[in-house]
Formats: C-alpha cells, structure tokens, sequence
C-alpha cells in the first residue's frame, strides 16, 4: 500500500529553491536581460486638484524613456480602474486612474510614471517633475467622514460610498423587551497587510508573436490577466500572467489592476523592451491598501443567563479614497461577527465612508477581526454586567453541535445564505480552557499578586467563512516519464500549495509524492481560476486537484484494465504502477508512464518508450485509434464549485502581565484551538496559525496606520509602523484541533489562512481588561490596538474619573 | 527609495580625506552609514560628495588607558561591546551598547559615528555627555578636542564643522567610587526608546557624595542632569521623587506617535528610579569588590 | 551629464567580480542586479527588516545600508554561498537551511536569506545556544509569515546538525 499522505507532516518541496535562494520573485525576473525600470510620482498632498504638470525636462535626463501622465493615456487606459465587486448597496463607487485625473484623493496616488535604465535614474526624473496643485480640504479619519464638512469626492453627498442594513428577527423590538440592556462604543484602528515583498510587475512583449507576458506579485493571475487585457486592447489570448514566487501576500495582492500592472506593459508594449516596476518600502505604505479602520456602536438586550436576545450593531467603515473592493470587508464584519452565536434577533447596519486615505481592501481577516472584538466585547461587557464567568455567557450563546446546518438567515459576502456546515462550538470551548488553564488560572493570579504583578486572562471566539466560490479547477497530466504534472490557477504566497496539493495528487493517484509537480498561478497552464483569499485555496483547489486526479486514475484504469486484460475493479495503483490485486510483484502490472504512453497513438516514435505507441503496435485495426468517447493523453481536468462557504472556527486565549509603573504588556500564555475540518498538513496548518497569532499581536499591541490631520501617514517605514520581532510575539503557541469534516467538499477540508488573525484584538482586549479589573474596576478596553502609553492614559483616565 | 547621484571617494590617509571633505561644502563623511544611507534612500539627504573613511588607517582602536576608553572613528559598535577592556573600565559604555539597535547594526554602525550624528534618540551621544568624555577631530588645520559638553548643538546637529572629521571618543574610566545603571523601554526591543536613562552615582562612606542622570529620547538634546543636591546624601522614596522633579524641570517630554508626553514623564519616573537604586549598589558592590581583594 | 562610474572587486561566495557601477549602487542592488545574485532579497532598504542581510568579512550586515563602492576588499557571503560542497551540482544545504527545511522555518521564503545569513554568524560566535540566546540571534530580521516559533525551533536544530556534522 502506498502511504496515505493527507494528514501527514510532509516537509515542503519548494523549500528547497527557497533556502538556496533560487526563489524567483518577480524582481528576479529577467535580471540580466535588458530590463528598463519604472518608478511613479506619487501625490504628497492628501486632497488637491492638479493644476498643472510640467515633465519638460525630464526626458533630458540620460537614460529615461518615457515620463506619462494621464493626457497621454488613451482609450480605455484613461479610464478609471475597474470597481471590480460592483454590489447594489455601493451606490456610489470611485476608483482612481492608473495616472490622476485633475484631482488627488490621497498622499501616494500615482500621477507621473517614468520609465528609465535604472531605478535609480527613474527616480531622478521624477524629481524633474513640476507639479502645481489647488489644495483642497482633507478629510481624514471616520468622524471627519461622518460630519462631512468636506467631501472626498464632490459628487458623494455625506462621504458615503454605500449603506447597508440587514436584520433577522426585530433586534430593536428583542432589545426593548429584554431584562437588561447594554451599550458599547467599538473602535479598531487601521493596519495593513505589509508582506516582506511590496508589489511588482514585469511585463515583456514579444512582437514577432504579438504577445504579452506579465509576471507580477499578485493573489490572482486570471483576473490581471482580464484586466490588462481589457485595458490595453488586446485579446486575451495575446496575454500570459505567471504569478512567480511571492513574498506574502495577506490579501493586499488581490486587488488588481493596480496602476503599475498596467503601465508596466503597456510601456513595455510602446517600448519594445521589457520593463519591471518594483515596489519600495514607503509606496507599499502609501499606495497600495490598508484596512481595519471601523467605528462600531452596539446596543444589545440579554437575560439573566446573558443569553443575547437582541443584538443591534451600526458601525461606519473607513474605505479610504476608492472602493475597488466594494464592499467586501464591511460586509464580512456585518455576517461574522455573529461568530459562534445564535442572538435571538439580529440588525446590523453600515455605512462606507470616503477618506482622503489610502483606499481599504482586504486583509488577512477581512473585517473578522473587527467583528470579532464587537462581539467578544459585548459577550465581556454582558459577563461583568451579570458578574458571571466569560466562558459561561459564551456557552450559554453557542449554536450547538445538533444544529447545523446552522441558518443565520442574512447574505454573506459571496451573495449566498450565511450558513454554516459544522461545528462543535461546546467542545472547542473546554478544549480551551484546558489548553490555557482557565478554572486554575484565579490560584495563578493570587500567586502573582503576592509578587506584586498584575495578570489577566482573555478569551475569543471566531467563526469564518472559508473557501468562498465561484470555483477552482486544476488540470492532472502523467506524462510519458511517469511524472504528474498538476496545475490549479490560483497563487501561492507561502502557503506550501505545491505540498498540499502534490499530497492530495499523491493520494488519488496512488503515486509517488516525488513523482509529483504543482505549478499555481501561471495562466498558460489553467486559464480559469479565481485567486488565493478567503482561506479558500486548499477548500477550493484542493478539491479540484483531488477531483482532476481522479479523472486522470479513471483513465489510468481503463487503459491499464486494457492492457492488463483485467477488470478496472481489480486494479490498484501503488507507487505509480498499476496492478491486479492479489497478483504476485510485476507478473501483472503496468506502470503509469506506459499507460501514458498507450493513451497517446503515435505516428513518430522518439524514443524507445513511445515506439510501444505507434500504429503498429498498438490498438484494434478494427476501432479508430482514439475512440470517440476518449481524447488522447492521460490527463484530468476538473472545476469544483461549491454551493456555498465552508465555516471553519476557533478560539484563542491569552494571559498576559500589565506592568504596574509603566503600563508595558507582556504575553505569558498564548493558546488556540482550531477546527478547519479535515488537515492536509498539520504543520502547514500550524504554520499558518503561528504567523497569524503573530499578525494578530502586531495589530493588537503594536501596529497603527498613524494619519495626521492633513491626511500625510506619518509612519510609513518599518521604523515607526511596528511589526513586531521575535521579541514581541508569544515564545509558544499552545495548539489543538478539533476536526470536524466539512460536508461540503470531498476532502471534508476548511480553510486556515486566516485564523490565526481573527481573534487577536478581542482576546488582548479581554485580557489586558481583566488584569486591570482589580486595580481600576469598570476600565473599559474599547478601541484596539492599545499600547503602553494607552494603557497608562486609560489608566490616568480612570483614576481621574473615580 | 534609491539615493541620488554623490560623487564619492575613499581616501587611503587622513589628509587626503579632510582635503576632499574641506574641497565640496555638500560633502559628508560615511562611516558605518547605518543611519546615514537610510536617509540617503529616502532622499531626506543629499550630499554631493561623500567621503569614506573606511579605508583610512589606524582608526579602528578600541583602547584603555589611565585617560579613559578610546573609541576610534572606524571601531563599530560591535568591536567596542566585545571589549573586556572597555566592560571593566566603564561598564556604562558596554552596558549601553547592548541597548544600541541590534546585533546586525552595530556590526556596521561606528560608536563615534553614532555621537556625531546627534541623535537625542541614541544612546552613545548621551553616554558620552554623562560620562564627561569627549571627541577629537581633525581638520585641514589641525586637531581640537570637543567636550561632551560643548558638542550638542541641537537636533541632530553637533558642534563639528563642516570640515572636521571626529577621530576619536574618549569616555572617561569609572572611579573606583562610582557605580552606573541604564535602562530604556522601546516599543519594540532594539528600537529607538521611548525613554532612556543612564546613571552614575558616586558613593563615599556609604553616603551618595554625587549622581548624574543622562537621558535619551526625552528632549530635543542628550540631557544630563545633576541631582546631587536633590538626593541630599541617600536614596529614598522621597528623595528619588525629587530628583525625577529636577530632571522632569530640565527635560522636554514630547508627545509623537508612540508616547504621549505624560506616558514620557512616567517613564522618566519609573526608569529614573531603576537606575539610581541600580547604579548605587553598582557603587556598593564595587567598594566590596575592593576590599574583598 | 552621465554619472561617474567606479570600478569596484567584489568577492562574493569566493569568486571576485570585477564591475563598474555609480557610486551610489547599493551594495543590495549589486549583489541582486549586477551579480544575478537574486537570493539576496530587499524589503525594507532602511535597515529595519534584515532580508538584505549578507555576511561582510564573516560578519552579518545590512547589504541595503552599503554601497557596493564601500564593499571592496571584503569577502561577502551571500545566501547562495551557504550550501556545502558535496560533489553534486548544487551542493548539500548547511546546517541552517537543513534546520529551516526539517522545522518548517520558512513560509514565503522572502525573509528566509537574511535569517539564513545571521543565523549562520551566530551560530559560529555561539554554536550552543539556549532558547533565548536563539530568539536574541534573529531579534533584528523580521518575518511576516511565520510567527518565528519554528525559526527559533530552527537555530536549535541548526545548531544540533552543526554538531552531527562535525
């Protein structure tokens, strides 16, 4: 028997190139060929109109060959990008142009794009560009939105992109009813995604073909591939995208077309020579996409037993300048916050709001996490009002294990019903408090007070929406050698896909894992594909991967049952040869490239394996070489298209140590419990839990897009936006898992890219609350992230109030 | 972020490198440029030549003598916190090196460099100014000797001319009397600190007969403060209140995007605290040492 | 007006290049644009992030904080120097790659050379290091994707492989 891989701790196979630093990312590619180099005028003003630009002169600078603004785009380039999640509530979308139009919306928005020898003299050149501006008044900020005194764009009445209301049951009616009553005022602050890796694109046209290709750094190579197709006019069989190795991603890289994804081949196209843009440390802050920047206010009625009767939620979601994601994030923030909960009735309300910021998208959590902290402070704030125990209120507001599917009766962000699959919300929870060591954790505290230290333990609960559609496909071939070559179309950023899906592949075709080789992201192998996001790549194209492996084993046994003269059921495929069960060691066996080559008929024999493949060697003279139901070639090819998202679920617990003087927090114990059904990898799986507690406890306690009132990011470097060091995470990660398979795809599989992130604010919020509690009662932590100096300021607060 | 055009040159002798410093009024030194080329990249700084003085010889000396540590102008920091010499002669210099950014820097990063560069937010500058050291430079027309006291000028600004090139720190040697501490909080380890405070006290039959206070980060300027008086002696709860209220008097507290100015002034508080108990029993510790042997 | 250009000897991984770059070339964009030497990854080119960092006379530093004119005279090691020669093509990876491959060290791998490069320094100044000497070892290089628990599990593992290999 071959050894079943799925489940199994497999070490990565694109390790290897990794650690000898033979990656390539897309500033690697085609160093040494003749390469020119792009770099962009950013605008330095947060909101101005562009009077004039004056780029005489620039090209007198040696070695620059192009200088563009918008006047000379034509076409369909001078239009604005495309708003790619049009949504019927987004009443007012704006995207920028790949070159501003008369106005700016942000500090960084492109205006100017140089393309020269080197970087070093694009940048230059920039520097010879005259820009006159007419400054107009930022607004900056949700409150700033809000009141509106100013408009980011003139024809946005109030700033407001869309509003939005859902409601299951009267929320107002349940509240107004309920014994008791609460409110909160929620704020979380904004981050960004900040890969290793900022953006890039390289893009070569070839004239004797006609044809463009484009390498990027992106999350979704089929739709770069539409939209430079789109925009620069040409069929999109005129276009390959090959997303190479990429430096993470974390969400920031699925929106697309950025400016620079297409000016880059478009120059390349006008210049006839190949040109890369690569992204530097302050564009990424500056240009690419935040998120995380939300207002919420909650009113909430409960009962003795803090079961939630009423829940009513509006908040007010920061989109920055443009909304070319719609409206994703808010949407996800208004479905999952509900996590693991069933309110007796539900109303959740929002509105976008423009800001002459850096424009929002998703990032790793996509709205969970603030979500996430609105619903675990309430349950918090309901524990304190009734004096009972964390856990207990939670408990008592679990969807249970007997209920799903679980109907939440609202629309989630796929347009489909919000409707989780499975589950064990009860289980989970005292898995956790073992994992932690909660019910022990009061005689901890007493120890550690008697020491003078102030401790405190948190918890959080999530439920996310996994493997959203439309769909994945993947594409097996065996070839003649005996190796599988497996393509799916969506990209990888580091989470061992070519791993996965080669266990998966191994699996189902009863081959060598070595055998097997995965490319992702690259349009020429799988034209159709939608993009890594959602935690959806091993949902999504881990079942089609599975399912196009099957279709490749359904062939290798028909030709094998034929060449062996055997029936199919009596076939089993083991280390790549096939076999009669039962039958002793190669006496009635045929291995898979043999089949591959008995798929194929040939005229032309090249070597001594195929000549067992030409017409006189094989087949009925009597039947036509390739029978009409059968196509040549071993290959499977199959779409898998879920009705609706997979609900993968956790929680984490943290304690952590306040400083009594100085107001610094440390993390003690870090634990998680984790159910993403079925695991493919576990160290993957781990893997991708440490780096997101890890981001988690960057948003929590040390990162902050920091925007001063004229709209200017006032941190853009790794200076002052704090992503934290080793130092600054959890020594250990506490881990379990619970498994409880999906129905909804073959592999019984969940996503679990985006976990680790989720609960992050709400849990130190918990936590850093309770270590406070017996030293300022009733301090409430109510935005995040909170540093030190915030701690100290609640503190001081909260001493001056009482 | 790619620096723009420099002309440059590396001078194998000294003269020859104040020659070509003196010839261009936009010329720069570059030592271990650790923080000069940042601003370079980010064109926050556009010298027309710069001078690397990396070639030039005899300036990596780490060196002790009865006139106090000498740093040389190319000793980095990682050559200066590896010297046993320097640890037993002014445990300060040592003790606020590991707090200098992290290992990978201070392979490349020069002490003196540091110093010169005048980063209220470094820890050499105000080392130096606690300490009473000083910096001899050099220029086309010969050489002075700048005291710590005299070399601050204002952010990011020293006393050097432009035409000076700094040859050498010298911290002075701890007295057998004297104790140090330093402690900072950054928000990150390795970071700049929010606050930073280095002490020496001097003790004398058991009475505290001096103690200076050095901060970083708390003024626009290394600060350094002299609380003798305030201590009267001892330390105690009161008297260490009281010394933070002289250093608070002359310090700035500044709110920016990691601290509000309150948050810096308890931090002034907390660590003023830590290291005055610290550097008097580094005191104690060292007069038992001396007796013991 | 056309920029000066210097000549510089840089010897990389052992072999001496011989170029003529402007004095402003860093050392970074040397190693990666001019060598082809592509393992050598920038992230940050303000000192901050550490995946720039090379080994210059042993010692890791910042290849995005030195010009490639300042480098002369120095043995630079890079990422691709740290393979071991075992008769094969590509060599057998060092200790430090062999531990990030057994511990699940690296996820994008973009971060993944600057680790490499301390870590390898490290090692040599301390070759048994404790746990927290291991998280002080990669306190300056910052990593996205993996939350450093398995890259501190890595220098241990490291460390052990240097010790079976010896």
């Amino acid at each position: 028997m071959t050894t079943k891989l799925f489940g199994e701790k497999v070490p990565r196979v694109e390790d290897q190139r990794f650690l000898r630093g033979k990656g390539r990312y897309v500033d690697d590619v085609l160093v040494g060929h003749d390469l020119l180099h792009a770099a962009v005028l950013r605008s330095p003003h947060a909101h101005a109109r562009i009077v004039d630009i004056d780029v005489s002169g620039v090209l007198d600078v040696d070695g620059v060959h192009v200088v563009w603004t918008h006047d000379d785009l034509a076409g369909a380039m001078a239009d604005p990008l495309p708003l790619l999640i049009p949504h019927p509530q987004l009443t007012h979308g704006r995207t920028q142009y790949a070159l501003a139009k008369d106005e700016v919306n942000y500090v960084g928005e492109a205006i100017a794009f140089v393309v020269a020898d080197d970087r070093y003299l694009a940048e230059d050149a920039l520097g010879r560009i005259r820009v006159d501006y007419e400054f107009l008044p930022p607004v900056v900020g949700v409150e700033s939105a809000r009141a509106a005194e100013h408009l980011v764009h003139d024809d946005v009445p109030g700033n407001v992109a869309a509003r939005l209301e859902q409601e299951n049951g009267d929320a107002r009616g349940a509240i107004a009813a309920a014994p008791h009553t609460l409110s909160l005022d929620l704020t979380i602050e904004r981050s960004a995604s900040t890969p290793m890796e900022g953006r890039g694109t390289v893009a070569r046209w070839d004239p004797d073909t006609g044809r463009l290709t484009v390498w990027t750094s992106t999350q979704t190579s089929t739709g770069v591939r539409a939209a430079v197709a789109a925009k620069l006019g040409l069929d999109l069989a005129q276009v390959d995208v090959i997303t190479p190795d990429v430096g993470g991603g974390f969400g920031v890289k699925i929106n697309h077309p950025w400016p620079e994804e297409l000016l880059v081949p478009l120059a390349a196209r006008t210049l006839g020579r190949p040109v890369k843009f690569t992204e530097d440390r302050r564009e990424h802050f500056i240009s690419s996409a935040h998120e995380r920047g939300q207002v919420h206010h909650v009113e909430v009625g409960y009962d003795d037993d803090g079961r939630v009767l009423g829940l009513d939620v509006r908040f007010w979601h920061d989109n920055g300048a443009y909304t070319p994601y719609g409206l994703i994030v808010p949407i996800i923030t208004s479905t999952q916050l509900l996590g693991p909960y069933k309110p007796g009735a539900y109303r959740v309300v929002f509105e976008s709001l423009y800001t002459n910021t850096v424009m929002v998208t998703p990032y790793r959590g996509a709205g969970r996490p603030q979500g996430c902290f609105v619903m675990e402070r309430t349950m918090d704030a309901i524990a304190a009002a009734l004096g009972k125990d964390r856990t207990e209120v939670r408990a008592a507001n679990f969807i249970q294990p007997d209920e799903f599917p679980y109907d939440h009766g609202l629309v989630f962000q796929d347009g489909r019903e919000l409707e989780y699959d499975s589950g064990d919300y009860p289980g989970s929870l005292e898995k956790l408090k073992a994992l932690i060591g909660w019910d022990e954790f009061p005689v901890f505290r007493e120890e550690m007070e008697r020491e003078g230290r102030r401790v405190g333990i948190g918890l959080a609960c999530y439920v996310e929406g996994t493997g959203v559609g439309p769909y994945e496909g993947a594409h097996v071939h065996v070839e003649t050698s005996g190796k599988v070559k497996v393509a799916t179309g969506l990209t990888t950023q580091g989470q061992g896909h070519a791993t996965a899906f080669a266990q998966i592949v191994a699996d189902a075709l009863g081959v060598r894992f070595d055998r097997v080789e995965v490319v992702t992201g690259d349009t020429r192998r799988m034209p159709y594909a939608v993009g890594t996001f959602a935690s959806r790549a091993a949902v999504m194209s881990g079942s089609a991967v599975h399912l196009a492996a099957l279709r490749a084993r359904e062939k290798v046994l028909k030709i094998a049952a034929d060449a062996l003269e055997a029936a199919e059921d009596d076939l089993e495929i083991v280390d790549g040869v096939v076999s009669v069960r039962g039958t002793p060691d190669g006496t009635a066996s045929i291995d898979l490239g043999t089949v591959a080559v008995l798929s194929n008929p040939l005229r032309y024999a090249f070597d001594e394996a195929s000549k067992a493949a030409t017409q006189f060697s094989v087949g009925d003279p009597g039947k036509p070489p390739v029978a009409e139901d059968d196509e040549p070639g071993l290959e499977g090819k199959d779409f898998y298209s879920p009705e609706r998202s997979t609900f993968a679920n956790g929680m984490h617990a943290v304690i952590v140590e306040t400083d009594a003087e100085t107001a610094e927090i440390r993390i003690l114990k870090y634990a998680v419990v984790h159910d993403c059904g079925r695991l493919i990898n576990p160290m993957i799986v781990e893997g991708q839990i440490h780096g997101g507690v890890a981001q988690g406890v960057g948003g929590a306690l040390l990162e902050r897009m920091a925007y001063d009132e004229s709209g200017q990011l006032v941190n853009a470097s790794f200076m002052d936006f704090l992503m934290p060091y080793v130092t600054e995470v959890p020594a250990h990660i506490d881990i379990d898992h619970l498994e409880t398979p999906s129905p909804l795809n073959p592999l019984g599989v969940k996503g679990a890219g985006e976990a680790g992130v989720i609960p992050s604010a709400a849990v130190f919020a918990s936590a850093i609350e309770d270590a406070e509690a017996s030293y300022h009662p009733g301090l409430a932590i109510t935005a995040m992230p909170i540093s030190p100096s915030d701690l100290f300021a609640l503190r001081q607060r909260h001493e001056e109030s009482s | 972020m790619k620096p723009a055009p420099f002309a440059f040159v590396r001078p194998q002798g000294l003269q020859h490198a104040l020659e070509a410093l003196a010839a261009d009024p936009g010329a720069k030194v570059l030592a271990g440029g650790q923080s000069l080329v940042p601003l370079l990249s980010m064109r926050l700084a556009a010298p027309t030549t710069l001078v690397d003085i990396n070639a030039l010889p005899d300036l990596d000396h780490v060196r002790v003598d009865e006139g106090g540590v000498h740093v040389g102008a190319l000793a980095r920091h990682a050559d200066v916190l590896a010297s046993d010499h320097v640890r037993r002669a002014q445990p300060l210099v040592s003790l606020a090196l590991s707090h200098v950014a992290h290992p990978t820097i201070r392979n490349r990063g020069t002490t003196v460099g540091s110093i010169v560069h005048a980063d209220a937010a470094a820890e050499m500058p105000m080392v130096l100014a606690l300490l009473g050291g000083s910096v001899a430079v050099a220029s086309r027309s010969g050489t002075r000797t700048i005291p710590a006291a005299e070399l601050y000028a204002g952010p990011l600004e020293s006393t050097l001319h432009h035409d000076e090139i700094a040859l050498e720190a010298t911290f002075p040697v701890l007295a057998p009397v004297d104790g140090i501490g330093f402690e900072e909080i950054a928000r990150r380890h390795g970071d700049y600190a929010l606050v930073g405070v280095g002490a020496i006290v001097r003790v004398e039959a058991g009475t505290i007969a001096s103690a200076r206070l050095g901060y970083l980060s708390v003024s626009d300027v290394p600060t350094v403060v002299d609380v003798t008086q305030a201590l009267a002696g001892e330390l105690s709860a009161g008297s260490i209140e009281a010394a933070s209220e002289v250093a608070l008097r002359q310090l700035e507290p500044a709110d920016d995007l990691h601290a509000t100015a309150a948050y810096r002034s308890r931090l002034v508080r907390v660590l003023t605290a830590r290291v005055l108990r610290a550097a008097y029993d580094h005191a104690l510790d060292r007069a038992r040492d001396r007796i013991e042997s | 007006m056309s920029e000066e250009l210097h000549e510089v000897r840089l010897s990389v991984n052992g072999v001496v290049h011989e170029l003529r770059v402007p004095a402003r070339r860093l050392l970074s964009d040397a190693l990666r644009h001019d060598l082809g030497l592509t393992g050598t990854h920038v992230g940050c080119e303000h000192g901050v992030c550490g995946a720039c960092t090379v080994l210059v006379d042993r010692r890791p530093m910042r290849s995005c904080l030195m010009f490639a004119v300042s480098a002369v005279g120095s043995e630079i090691t890079t990422v691709e120097g740290l393979t071991e020669q075992d008769g094969s093509p590509e060599g057998r990876l060092g200790p430090v790659q062999q531990a990030f491959a057994e511990c699940h060290g690296l996820q994008c791998g973009f971060c993944t050379p600057g680790f490499l490069t301390t870590i390898t320094a490290g090692l040599r100044d301390n070759p048994d290091p404790s746990e927290d000497e291991a998280r002080e070892m990669v306190a300056g290089n910052l990593c996205r994707c993996t939350g450093y628990v398995n890259i501190v599990k890595s220098v241990l593992r490291a460390s052990e492989i240097a010790r079976e290999r010896r």
